[in-house]
């Protein structure tokens, strides 16, 4: 048995034993059609021990589809379901061992939160002290320490989520699946569940999936972001190297913010800003034709130019910087600056964009026209 | 300011935005607020009539004697007449095994229709509805013919039992079906499975707990049924309470109207006590203020 401490956000240490180590995950190829929608198309995951794996991509990419069926709620056409090495593919779901949180409350609304936290051991035939005594625990754990009475109806949506997460974590799952479990709170109690959540998922050690919609949610929170569409894989990686270093431009444009500019390609460097600029990776075969740079915010600066080519379209603060939107004639291209310089920019100033990164990511074309 | 001035408060700001906009002179607020008050009054007044009346001309019926006096002994001749105590027996035990044998059928059934095949949800409803179409007697004069050759079913009071289940599925169906429609039955079913439950303990363990009150309506519209239901005993020949009542009609039409008094208010006492601890059970939890 393992004992780890606790910080509790709200409260004192509390002190959580876990008798089971986070099993590594593996799906293998794994292949889900409904009709003629291809859900999931070979898709393959690695997940290490006690590591916290995103998924990330947009509404029908595939991800809800991969986490019910490691959960067992749904089993795959092919391919297999890999759970500490063992295949669990055919597996019923209320034999997984996996503790899962839902994107809408699942709380049972007739027992209280104590209850609905001491359901899993009580399946497992504890004794009925025990089980109080290990709800109430959890319930500490997740700061509610003085709700354990109250039903799921007295209760906020984040700490429906709490309890929620709770009583997932009371049957020491070996896999931790969280099913978009923030996106029906409000900012600030997302942003505060967020921290909890991936304080104690580091914390217990336990293996999570997390799928969700938000890449500030994935970036933030977990240790690789694999990056979904299509029911495929786009990139797997960590949140630095996936902003960072897109291995394709679906994921550059889906992570973070970026512009698409035209640009003309001379061997390994494309011409941008009327300057030669390398190509980022791999450079496309020369027989792609037509590119496309994906610049992020950070890769150009902008100064006021009464001559310059670009017009301020749009600015919007984001607090420490705030978001310009600089128009060219067929392209417009998204650029930060300080709040506090934000009044020189004011719609319709007249700047010129300066290349701030050595390399960029480029792209077979999308838009008609050239801006190098 | 209490609701009412608040109420007042905003019905003045919305006359005086009528008059501002050159809309028709609106009458005082007051007026405004009696009219639906006195129209609300007169419904319920013709509903009360319309259902209190009749029940008034019963109960002043069965609390006279032969000389048309007022009388009780009506009310205390009811445990003596002959066949009231087999018939009040045999309805009593009809309503428990048609009550179990609903309950085994159709709360598995509706569940799993609105978990896995929600599309047969129309289909449902409209099955449901056919024993409300079909005649009682149809229905009674059609399974005693397909029984017959079975004596050992046809020869079973508790055959009006099967056929009661099929009389009470449109008020079974609809309640479940409401009450299911309250849950988020599909995350409800997963995480209860996700922690490792089976399909019994959580049909056991979560939503049947969360039906209550969706069961304790569909039992007792039940009951009343099969007190109530007198085409298809009278047509099988076994005497409920019902048909007891008509038998017994021309001989003591004073004590029969008495015990039909009576069922009226016991059913009506049952279904107030079933509420009760409904709401008290439900208040015990916080879901009733």
């Amino acid at each position: 048995m393992t004992s780890n401490e606790v910080l509790d956000t709200k409260g004192p240490v509390v002190a959580v034993t876990t008798t089971k180590e986070g099993a590594p995950v593996k799906l293998d190829r794994l292949t889900r059609s409904y009709g003629a929608t291809r859900a999931l198309d070979q898709f393959s995951l690695d997940v290490r021990p006690g590591e916290f794996v995103a998924l990330l991509g947009p509404s029908g990419c595939g991800k809800t589809t991969a986490l019910r069926m490691v959960a067992g709620f749904d089993r795959p056409d092919t391919g297999q379901i890999l759970v500490d090495g063992a295949d669990v593919s055919h597996v019923p779901a209320q034999k997984r061992d996996m503790g899962m949180v839902f994107q809408s409350y699942s709380l049972f609304p007739n027992m209280s939160a104590r209850d609905n936290v001491a359901f899993g051991l009580r399946l497992r035939h504890q004794r009925a002290g025990l089980r109080r005594q290990r709800a109430c625990q959890l319930l500490e754990l997740v700061g509610l320490a003085e709700h354990v009475a109250k039903y799921p109806h007295q209760l906020s949506g984040g700490q429906q989520q709490r309890v929620a997460l709770a009583r997932a974590l009371a049957i020491e799952p070996r896999v931790l699946l969280l099913d978009e479990p923030l996106s029906a709170l409000d900012a600030k109690v997302r942003a505060e569940l967020r921290d909890q959540i991936r304080a104690l998922q580091q914390r217990l050690a336990i293996t999570t999936l997390f799928v969700t919609h938000d890449q500030e949610e994935a970036l933030s929170m977990a240790d690789r972001v694999c990056v979904m569409s299509q029911g495929r894989v786009e990139q797997i990686a960590t949140p630095s190297e996936l902003y960072a270093h897109p291995s394709t431009a679906f994921v550059a444009e889906f992570v973070g913010v970026s512009s698409r500019v035209p640009v003309t390609r001379h061997a390994d460097q494309v011409e941008l800003f009327s300057k030669a600029v390398a190509i980022r990776g791999d450079a496309p075969d020369a027989h792609v034709g037509a590119l496309d740079a994906l610049l992020r915010p950070e890769d150009v600066s902008v100064r006021v130019d009464e001559s310059g080519a670009g017009v301020v379209q749009h600015r919007s603060f984001l607090g420490a910087t705030s978001r310009l939107e600089i128009g060219f004639a067929d392209v417009v291209i998204k650029t930060d600056v300080r709040s506090s310089d934000a009044d020189l920019y004011e719609l319709g100033t007249r700047v010129t964009l300066d290349l701030a990164a050595h390399d960029v990511l480029v792209t077979p074309r999308r838009l008609p026209n050239s801006l190098s | 300011m209490t609701q009412a001035e608040i109420g007042d408060y905003f019905l003045a700001e919305r006359l005086s935005d009528d008059a501002t906009s050159g809309e028709p002179s609106t009458p005082s607020p007051r007026r405004v607020w009696r009219r639906p008050r006195v129209g609300r009054g007169v419904i319920l007044a013709i509903a009360a009539i319309y259902f209190l009346v009749p029940l008034y001309a019963a109960l002043d019926f069965s609390l006279k004697n032969i000389q048309g006096h007022f009388s009780l002994s009506p009310l205390t001749q009811i445990a003596a007449q002959p066949g009231f105590a087999a018939a009040v027996g045999l309805s009593f035990r009809l309503s428990v095994v048609t009550l179990v044998i609903e309950m085994l059928l159709m709360v598995p059934t509706v569940i799993y229709v609105h978990l896995r095949l929600p599309r047969f949800r129309r289909v449902m409803e409209v099955i449901t509805i056919m024993p409300i179409v079909i005649p009682p007697i149809v229905l009674i004069l059609g399974v005693l013919q397909a029984v017959r050759p079975y004596q050992w079913i046809s020869a079973s009071p508790y055959l009006l039992a099967v056929v009661y289940v099929v009389l009470a599925m449109p008020f079974v169906y609809r309640s479940l079906d409401s009450g299911l429609g309250a849950l988020d039955l599909k995350t409800l079913v997963e995480a209860s499975r996700s922690l490792g439950s089976g399909w019994i303990s959580t049909m056991w363990r979560v939503l049947i707990p969360n039906l209550r009150s969706a069961l304790l309506s569909a039992s007792v519209l039940t009951l009343a049924l099969v007190f109530g239901e007198f085409t298809m005993a009278q047509l099988d020949l076994w005497t409920t309470v019902p048909v007891w009542i008509y038998n017994s009609s021309s001989n003591n039409p004073h004590v029969v109207t008495a015990v039909a008094m009576m069922f009226l208010i016991a059913m009506w006492l049952v279904l107030t006590i079933i509420v009760s601890l409904d709401r008290t059970h439900r208040r015990g939890k916080g879901q009733l203020s």
